[in-house]
């Protein structure tokens, strides 16, 4: 199958500090891929750099065909690749219906100009972004809130818009940084149907991190382990649970060893 | 838009109408003496001062004390045009609005990219060069004043611009694009993942409210006869500050209640000279202490309030008629 994203010997340092050393991850198009590795290994650094808030220090980046190195965030979303972030960052004072709205800016169909006269290309233009709004709200069943500002929601729901609003933006790459973090057991279970229904039914590609085991081994068909900046493995559920060089990275050379983890 | 919306605007369009018309005939019939039309043409120019102000302060978030630098740009540039060139008013307004616009292109290029206290900085030291170019020149008056200005602005111009100014401003935060500068003021992190070209945004809005600076400006300037640099300090800076954080950034029926209590106020209060500062202060105080939003935070006063039907911006900010 064809490869959507290609990471090939990215490094990122931080200083003297090298957060990330020759990664190379591929996702395949319609793939859910997974990468997971202990805090601070440099998963969310990846995400960082793939949608352009860092710089990488060497490495290529190659989306659908495009080199996405040196470009602006927003660029990177005009591209096709939406995020969410580790800790939600929905805009929050702003009413759930109005946060949809805003990541469909990106696709708006008339200028400023026609937004000062109100004209007729205006009204046209707002009707669309409110019927494709309201129509992705329907479908993550956040229809019946769109006038609750977004901070009054529950906290699953929150997460679920967030991905609702990246979803605006039309992308082909769904980044999802730890989507399942502080989600009850049925929380969990409700988002990784979320995530099946993106992939089969909306043909979204999705990458994601998430420290969930129950999640990653659950619905992911490729996993990349990360620790201290390096892909230590690569393979599907199985492979990766049985993978001494993760076992270690995650639990210590003394449980391979025999030892207790404690001891 | 839907039928109650367009039967709102109408109601709304009637009573602007009306409102113009009864004080234009109480000025031409002297039931409103000159003191007053004065006043009354400011409280004009000072509500398209906050109104514009509070697109850049309150919808797009960037915290600028530079407004009373580009009010003078507006104000000095058009002064120029219909002293020395006789040029209509009209002309002298676009030109005087035009260049304001330009000066704040030029100061929002390298500034927006600060945050917070450092734009206010930014900005505060750019109306301070500016007032120290006009301070410095001698064709415009120098120190002394740029005098002799005809008085062309009018009733009938400051009413219709403000109109014009309010309506142009509302309908770009209701759109699409103003979501956008919302988006900026809430989360600018988040607003450029969902694509948002948050420098151009910034510039953007910037550049709008400093063009309506700049008409505010030249009305300004037609309206006494004479500008002074002095008139375009930090002070004024911080009046127009002041109307806005009164009635609350982000929203514009705040920002106009708000400019007309200032108005009032300052009028009210111009024989206590320089104590009316320290009544400022000690009203932003108070209002900062018991309502830290200002009187109508970033809802709007609508139509849909004074029927009982509750309405607020960012919940659906989409279809509401007030002006």
């Amino acid at each position: 199958m064809e490869n959507l994203l290609e990471i090939k010997h990215l490094s990122k340092n931080f200083g003297g500090i090298e957060a990330l050393k020759d990664v190379n991850i591929t996702v395949e198009k319609g793939g859910l891929v997974g990468l997971i590795g202990p805090n601070g290994a440099g998963k969310t650094t990846i995400f960082n750099l793939l949608t352009g808030e860092y710089v990488p220090t060497s490495g290529s980046m190659i989306f659908d065909g495009r080199e996405l190195t040196n470009h602006h965030p927003y660029q990177v979303t005009a591209f096709g690749i939406a995020r969410t972030f580790q800790n939600i960052r929905l805009f929050s004072n702003l009413s759930v219906l109005d946060n949809v709205r805003i990541a469909c800016h990106i696709h708006v169909k008339y200028g400023v100009f026609d937004s000062i006269i109100h004209g007729k290309r205006f009204v046209g233009g707002e009707k669309e972004i409110y019927e494709k709004s309201i129509e992705l709200l329907r479908i993550f069943k956040l229809e019946d809130k769109k006038d609750e500002l977004a901070k009054n929601l529950p906290y699953g729901e929150q997460r679920r818009l967030e991905i609702t609003r990246a979803l605006a933006t039309n992308p082909k790459l769904l980044l999802l940084d730890e989507p399942a973090a502080g989600m009850n057991p049925q929380e969990t279970e409700e988002l990784m149907e979320t995530i099946k229904f993106l992939r089969d039914k909306m043909g979204i590609t999705i990458f994601l991190i998430e420290h969930d085991m129950h999640l990653v081994m659950g619905i992911c068909e490729k996993i990349y382990v990360l620790d201290f900046g390096k892909v230590i493995a690569e393979g599907d559920p199985t492979a990766i649970q049985h993978d001494p060089k993760v076992i270690e990275a995650y639990l210590g050379t003394a449980y391979l060893e025999g030892g207790k983890v404690n001891a | 838009m839907d039928k109650n919306s367009l039967k709102k605007d109408l109601i709304v369009f009637a009573a602007v109408v009306i409102f113009y018309a009864l004080v234009q005939v109480f000025i031409q019939t002297g039931i409103i003496g000159p003191y007053y039309s004065l006043n009354l043409i400011l409280m004009c120019i000072n509500i398209m001062l906050a109104v514009s102000l509070n697109l850049i302060n309150g919808f797009l978030g960037q915290f600028s004390i530079g407004h009373a630098g580009l009010m003078s740009v507006g104000a000095y540039t058009s002064a120029i045009l219909t002293y020395y060139y006789d040029l209509p008013l009209v002309v002298a307004l676009i030109v005087g609005a035009l260049a304001a616009c330009l000066a704040g292109l030029v100061v929002a290029i390298p500034t927006l990219r600060l945050k917070g206290d450092y734009l206010g900085i930014a900005t505060l030291g750019f109306g301070e060069i500016i007032r120290v170019v006009f301070l410095t020149n001698e064709t415009v008056g120098g120190a002394k004043g740029f005098f002799g200005i005809p008085k062309l602005t009018t009733w009938t111009w400051a009413f219709f611009l403000m109109v014009l100014t309010i309506i142009v401003i509302k309908n770009f935060i209701d759109s699409s694009y103003g979501r956008s500068c919302i988006a900026i003021r809430e989360d600018e992190i988040a607003a450029e993942a969902m694509g948002i070209n948050t420098t151009k945004y910034k510039i953007l809005a910037f550049t709008i409210g400093a063009f309506f600076a700049g008409a505010a400006g030249a009305l300004y300037a037609h309206n006494f006869y004479t500008i002074q640099p002095e008139q375009f300090n930090f002070m004024k800076s911080f009046d127009i500050m002041t109307m806005v954080v009164l009635g609350g950034q982000g929203s514009i029926t705040g920002s106009i209640i708000g400019a007309i209590a200032v108005t009032v106020l300052n009028a009210a209060l111009s024989s206590l000279a320089a104590m009316r500062m320290v009544f400022y202060s000690l009203l932003l105080i108070i209002m900062m202490l018991f309502r830290p939003q200002g009187l109508f935070g970033t809802t709007e006063f609508t139509l849909d309030q004074v029927l009982g039907r509750r309405g607020r911006l960012g919940k659906s900010a989409g279809n509401k008629a007030s002006v």
